[in-house]
């Protein structure tokens, strides 16, 4: 009796949902686009190309926020280094964008405008099979998840765990945007990638750009539900119930026959390949890609994203990243000088006045509603 | 099938130092299937670290430790190893998923395929519906098999953590202090709960409280710094000088 009711509320849940689900879906997928279209610009539905370009960027970025909630919100292993990540699969799309520009630069020269007045005469050899898209989009998860496989095996073999792998992965963040900025002649430097003329073949300058962003738009929004099904999936596998159990106790995982330095590694390769694939979709759509995009603070922020939203709730993840980088571009645009002291005070408020992120505390108001 | 009389266990002069301090020193103890078993011994005696040896949590500087029919020597092996060679542990203070129902904690401890991707494709069988339930039965806790294992008491976690170690199918169960910090009746369920596992496995226990080890106990091995002073029947024991000068004796 007990049993059947309980698969009744499920199936009531499971129903519930999939119609918020849904309209949410459709908000975003169907609707924002139309009203991009469809009005006149001085229209008041009209959502502005800029509007819509920025959505899709956070778009992006939920995609990441998803991989840092399976390792850190579902598995309890704080990376701070995810912006390498991002930052990996961000530059492989960036120089396949700037190889595509061909000799229609400024120096008309074969190589990126960057690799002439840095007085380099021939391509790098590691950027030479980015021409072809067929390399290059395997490569957006491969590298970063081969990064993340090096890491991870060196580090959750050898039981390195807490906060050791927090500094490990901090140090990484640190290097990999060092690298970037030391090797200038291969990497754009400070500068990093940009000037980009068009992706499989649509424009990205010119009248036609906002077509290319509302494509690029839908694309992320589709890949960004893709991912969160697949996440879905496997947080609610039994491996999902292995990653809750390590966090809860490790210790008595492995008593209960489980390898888990296995599972922290897969968990830590999949969030690498999902960074990877949101810096491959934000980087047409900011059309740069930087070292202030991968370094320490913004690997810091992202972890702040899933924070904010709620951890250890894939809805949240997503929340969290689109509420903070809203507001980051808000209030950067009304008062440039205060981001940093805003996200440094979110970052408090949050750990201290709801740890549980805007879902638990939307749980915690519908809780006290029913009471 | 239990088969008595014949060795499950050898641990043959097994040594173990942390930082200079000898937890066990030259230990040989041996055990028969379908034993149940009561370790005691004064604090310190190297009663816990004997059971991290056996179960891989601790690594032996000298010795070495031979389980099951085939004989296999498994000193040094992974934890997750040892755990498939049927060998399960309970730890002392209560260890069990607390973000997971009852019935999930007992999931990810049935005996299977462990590995990532099986661990991602498998799907719940009736078959394992109905272990799951059975063990639930065993140790009392049916009803409560879809709350969180964190809502639990401290002696309802106890034995869902001996629950989860049964779901492991193990040959030989290591159980640390089971008892400790539970209610006179809890305890006394503890003993029945043990006696009625003990019929299909060979049990290893530790434990302090000498009352419950009267209740269970067939065979009792008294360890004192690091090695065996004396083993026998509890009576034996409890009439052993060196028992009652080391231990017993002490505090009267």
């Amino acid at each position: 009796m007990g049993r059947d009711m309980s698969i009744d509320y499920k199936k009531a849940v499971w129903r519930n949902e999939w119609f918020i689900m849904g309209m949410i879906v459709s908000v975003f997928l169907i609707l924002l686009p139309l009203l991009n279209v469809l009005p006149g610009e001085n229209s008041r539905f009209w959502v502005s190309n800029f509007r819509l370009n920025l959505l899709g960027k956070f778009m992006a970025l939920a995609i990441l926020a998803l991989g840092i909630d399976l390792i850190w919100g579902y598995t309890g292993i704080l990376s701070l280094g995810h912006g390498v990540f991002f930052g990996l699969g961000g530059y492989c799309m960036a120089m396949y964008l700037l190889l595509k520009v061909g000799t229609a630069g400024h120096y008309e020269s074969n190589l990126p405008d960057f690799m002439v007045w840095n007085g380099l005469t021939e391509l790098p050899w590691f950027w030479k099979p980015m021409y072809h898209a067929w390399v290059v989009i395997p490569c957006i998860f491969i590298v970063p998840m081969v990064c993340a496989l090096a890491l991870g095996y060196m580090t959750f073999k050898s039981r390195v765990g807490g906060v050791y792998f927090s500094i490990v992965t901090q140090a990484l963040a640190l290097v990999f945007s060092i690298t970037l900025i030391g090797q200038q002649p291969y990497t754009g430097g400070t500068n990093g990638l940009n000037d980009f003329r068009s992706i499989f073949g649509f424009p990205l300058r010119g009248p036609d750009l906002p077509k290319t962003q509302l494509g690029l738009y839908v694309a992320t929004v589709l890949i960004l539900i893709g991912v969160y099904m697949l996440c879905r999936w496997i947080t609610r596998s039994k491996l999902g119930r292995v990653l809750t159990a390590i966090r809860d106790d490790e210790k008595r995982v492995r008593f209960s026959g489980y390898d888990t330095a296995n599972f922290r590694i897969f968990v830590f390769c999949l969030s690498a390949a999902l960074a990877g694939i949101a810096g491959a979709l934000f980087v047409p759509q900011a059309e740069i890609i930087s070292p202030s995009n991968v370094g320490i603070v913004p690997s810091i922020e992202m972890v702040l994203w899933v924070a904010v939203g709620g951890r250890g709730t894939l809805v949240g993840a997503i929340l969290g990243a689109l509420l903070v980088n809203s507001a980051k571009s808000g209030l950067s645009e009304s008062f440039p000088g205060v981001w940093l002291y805003f996200l440094g005070a979110l970052f408090v408020g949050v750990v201290v006045f709801f740890p549980k992120g805007c879902i638990g505390l939307l749980k915690q108001l519908q809780f006290r509603s029913r009471k | 099938m239990i088969m008595h009389e014949k060795t499950i266990l050898y641990v043959e002069n097994v040594t173990v130092s942390f930082d200079g301090f000898i937890a066990l020193r030259d230990l040989n103890f041996y055990m028969n299937y379908g034993e149940l078993r009561v370790v005691i011994g004064p604090n310190g005696a190297g009663k816990t670290t004997l059971l991290d040896v056996i179960c891989g949590k601790v690594k032996p500087m000298k010795g070495r430790v031979i389980f099951g029919e085939n004989d296999v020597n498994i000193t040094g092996l992974k934890e997750h190893e040892i755990v498939k060679m049927r060998i399960g542990r309970k730890f002392q203070a209560p260890s069990v998923f607390t973000n997971l129902t009852l019935f999930e904690n007992f999931e990810l401890s049935l005996r299977k395929n462990k590995g990532v991707f099986s661990t991602l494709f498998m799907l719940k069988t009736d078959k394992d519906n109905e272990k799951i339930f059975s063990i639930l039965e065993t140790i009392g806790l049916a009803e409560k098999a879809h709350e969180k294992a964190g809502s639990l008491s401290h002696g309802e976690k106890q034995w869902v953590e001996i629950g989860m170690v049964i779901a492991q199918d193990p040959e030989l169960l290591l159980i640390d202090e089971p008892v400790a910090g539970m209610s006179n009746k809890e305890t006394e369920k503890t003993a029945e709960l043990l006696q009625t596992i003990a019929k299909s496995h060979s049990i290893l226990v530790i434990e302090h409280d000498m009352e419950f080890v009267r209740q269970i106990a067939h065979t009792v091995t008294v360890l004192h710094e690091g090695t065996v002073l004396c083993e026998g029947s509890m009576d034996e024991v409890q009439n052993d000088s060196r028992v009652i000068e080391k231990y017993l004796g002490r505090g009267k």
